[in-house]
């Protein structure tokens, strides 16, 4: 039985007893992903299409319920992307880009996360949890080389130095395979991470903080526009606390009450607890269902490594962090983004082992980062004691007249995708460049046209190593045969030019063009300058002049040679 | 090590600074002088605009506690 809500119908996956039950010698797998979650979902669709054939073992037979992650960042979305399942998830989801905050009865700031245009995708679509991982399973499902078994739970894990012996349980008893390689993909109660009796320690947070899913088919305060969140601390309806309201798709609306620490969770969640707060806060003329109520606490936590030999950690298995900032669902995304090219390269002897360990310094440092911004979210957000509290309204009070105070108002920090600027594969950057794309950053996007046709820089970054030239008058000696090999090398690195509207195509390269000069003034281009980036479509290095023997020297240390 | 922060006599007339705080504080209630207090450290940390003065002057203002 699925507990259902009322505006989505759960798809019902079919559990198939699989072909390595009750064999005398046990099925081996190159990858197993433990938890088909987005982040175990969104690596096995990377893998696949690296090639690499992936089980990915689950517990349940549909996609996550009830209330989770509902906003999907940009960074997300260009993963998603690139494997191939953005687009349903754009038709379906809610774009915004505008966050407010009111004190009290007054607005005190305004933030724009995407203020700069020109890239394919908004700074977030709102799109419930399970919506993604049905477009996810519904890739997987056309995608080669992926085997997804439902109700399929792990029970036992035992690294040995050459593989990972499992042992599942399904419907029909239980079966043992071994892997090459395991990712640990099943969430903040993870049984991977509880066989291997690792710590999870960090900070828990006392305040408890009720949500409530209300379908709404009118938009509350007559607010027909754009949609935008919302964020009230201490608001007249709900004194003392804060509280947000966010669009979903389906009329579907996130409210979020803070409740302090001393609510009774069980008391808190039902109905007549929860209507006359909601009624509070939207008229009471306001006419909506709710679909789902939960009371809950966060903590944040890490482990301190994320690979232990062949079984390494992703998404919440591996790092939690509070709900204020979208920083859970789109870190876990990055993880995989990050790990898959690395485990692929790996598997195929094209890189050392130790590759993998960068996955867990770059990560790991990911989650610090993440931590630290949404821990300092809220303790803004749950000021304890009146010298606190009286710093925190201050704030808010200065927030409506100066300008510096308006930064200082922190109703949780929105994901971006997080720099690698410290990364051990980073090839150090030359001086003279503008700080903004610098070794370790995502690349970010911008409109380009390819042939006759408008499309977009990130297309062009399709999961390879990429090389992109900025071509200009005068034309460098042609390198047709540099081109090729590094183009044929064991780790092919793929050279694009890009031009300006008016220029020719460069000779031996393909050719993009910059069609609103967008490209080279973001990444601070010059005739000459050239770009490489890795997979995952981080910058790895860049340089004023094109030189192959630079490029296959920084290959050679991304690929953990160095 | 010498830190930025400045602790020698910096007002032309320090009493007038230091009547012009009292005098702020004139007929607040506890609360309203709580306030008062927190936005001026916050404006006057954000004119000061220096992480490591402004860290230096919490280690001081700490010492002793």
């Amino acid at each position: 039985m699925i507990a259902a809500v009322a505006s989505y119908v759960y798809p019902v996956f079919e559990y198939r007893r699989c072909a390595d039950h009750g064999l005398t010698r046990r099925a081996h797998h190159p990858v197993v992903v433990v938890g088909g979650g987005m982040v175990g979902l969104t690596a096995a669709l990377d893998l696949a299409q690296r090639g690499v054939r992936v089980v990915v073992i689950d517990d349940d037979a549909t996609v996550s319920t009830g209330s989770r992650s509902i906003c999907q960042a940009k960074r997300s979305l260009e993963i998603w992307d690139r494997l191939g399942c953005a687009e349903p998830m754009m038709a379906k989801g809610v774009t915004w880009q505008v966050g407010r905050v009111f004190w009290r009865d007054r607005e005190v700031y305004k933030f724009d996360l995407l203020p700069e245009g020109g890239q394919r995708f908004p700074a977030f679509i709102n799109l419930q949890q399970y919506y993604v991982e049905q477009f996810l399973v519904e890739r997987l499902q056309e995608t080669r080389g992926v085997e997804l078994r439902w109700k399929n739970k792990l029970i036992g894990l035992v690294p040995r130095a050459d593989c990972v012996c499992l042992t599942i349980e399904t419907p029909d008893g239980p079966y043992e395979i071994d892997a090459d390689w395991v990712i640990a993909a099943d969430g903040a109660r993870s049984t991977a991470r509880r066989l291997l009796g690792l710590d999870f320690k960090g900070r828990v947070f006392e305040d408890r903080f009720l949500i409530a899913d209300i379908r709404m088919d009118t938009p509350p305060f007559g607010r027909t526009g754009p949609t935008e969140r919302l964020f009230w601390f201490d608001p007249p309806f709900h004194k003392g606390d804060s509280a947000l309201l966010h669009r979903q798709a389906d009329n579907v609306y996130r409210v979020d009450f803070q409740l302090g620490p001393t609510a009774d969770p069980d008391l808190e969640r039902q109905p007549e607890r929860v209507i006359p707060r909601l009624r509070a806060m939207l008229g009471d003329d306001a006419k909506f269902d709710c679909e789902w109520l939960s009371v809950y606490t966060f903590q944040c936590r890490r482990l301190d490594r994320f690979r232990h030999g062949r079984v390494i950690f992703a998404g919440d298995a591996a790092h939690q962090v509070s709900p204020f900032g979208a920083r859970g669902g789109n870190s876990g995304i990055q993880d995989a983004d990050n790990l898959c090219w690395k485990l692929a390269l790996v598997m195929e002897g094209l890189a050392p082992e130790r590759l993998l360990d960068s996955y867990d310094e770059e990560r790991g440092h990911a989650a610090d980062e993440n931590v630290l911004i949404t821990t300092r979210s809220v303790d803004f957000m749950t000021p304890r004691g009146a010298t606190t509290r009286a710093f925190r309204d201050a704030v808010l009070k200065l927030a409506a007249t100066h300008p510096f105070a308006r930064r200082l108002v922190n109703s949780g920090r929105l994901s971006v995708a997080t720099a690698l600027a410290a990364s051990s594969l980073n090839t150090p950057d030359e001086p003279g460049f503008a700080p903004a794309m610098a070794p370790g950053t995502a690349a970010i996007d911008a409109p380009v046209r390819i042939g006759n046709r408008a499309g977009w820089l990130l297309e062009m970054l399709r999961g390879g190593f990429q090389a992109l030239y900025f071509a200009g008058a005068p034309l460098p000696p042609p390198h047709a045969a540099a081109l090729r090999e590094l183009r044929t090398a064991p780790v092919p690195v793929h050279v694009l030019a890009i031009v300006g509207p008016a220029a020719a195509s460069v000779p031996d390269m393909p050719t993009i063009v910059d069609a609103e000069g967008l490209v080279a003034k973001r990444y601070d281009a010059r005739p000459g300058t050239c770009y490489l980036f890795r997979p995952d479509q981080h910058v790895l290095a860049r340089w004023r002049r094109f030189d192959p023997g630079m490029i296959a020297t920084a290959l050679h240390r991304a690929v953990g040679h160095a | 090590m010498a830190g930025k922060l400045r602790t020698e006599s910096a007002f032309a007339n320090p009493d007038d600074f230091y009547d012009a705080l009292i005098a702020a504080h004139r007929d607040l209630s506890e609360a309203q002088s709580a306030e008062l207090n927190a936005k001026l450290i916050l404006l006057m940390a954000n004119h000061i605009g220096d992480l490591d003065v402004i860290r230096e002057a919490l280690a001081a203002a700490r010492e002793g506690l």
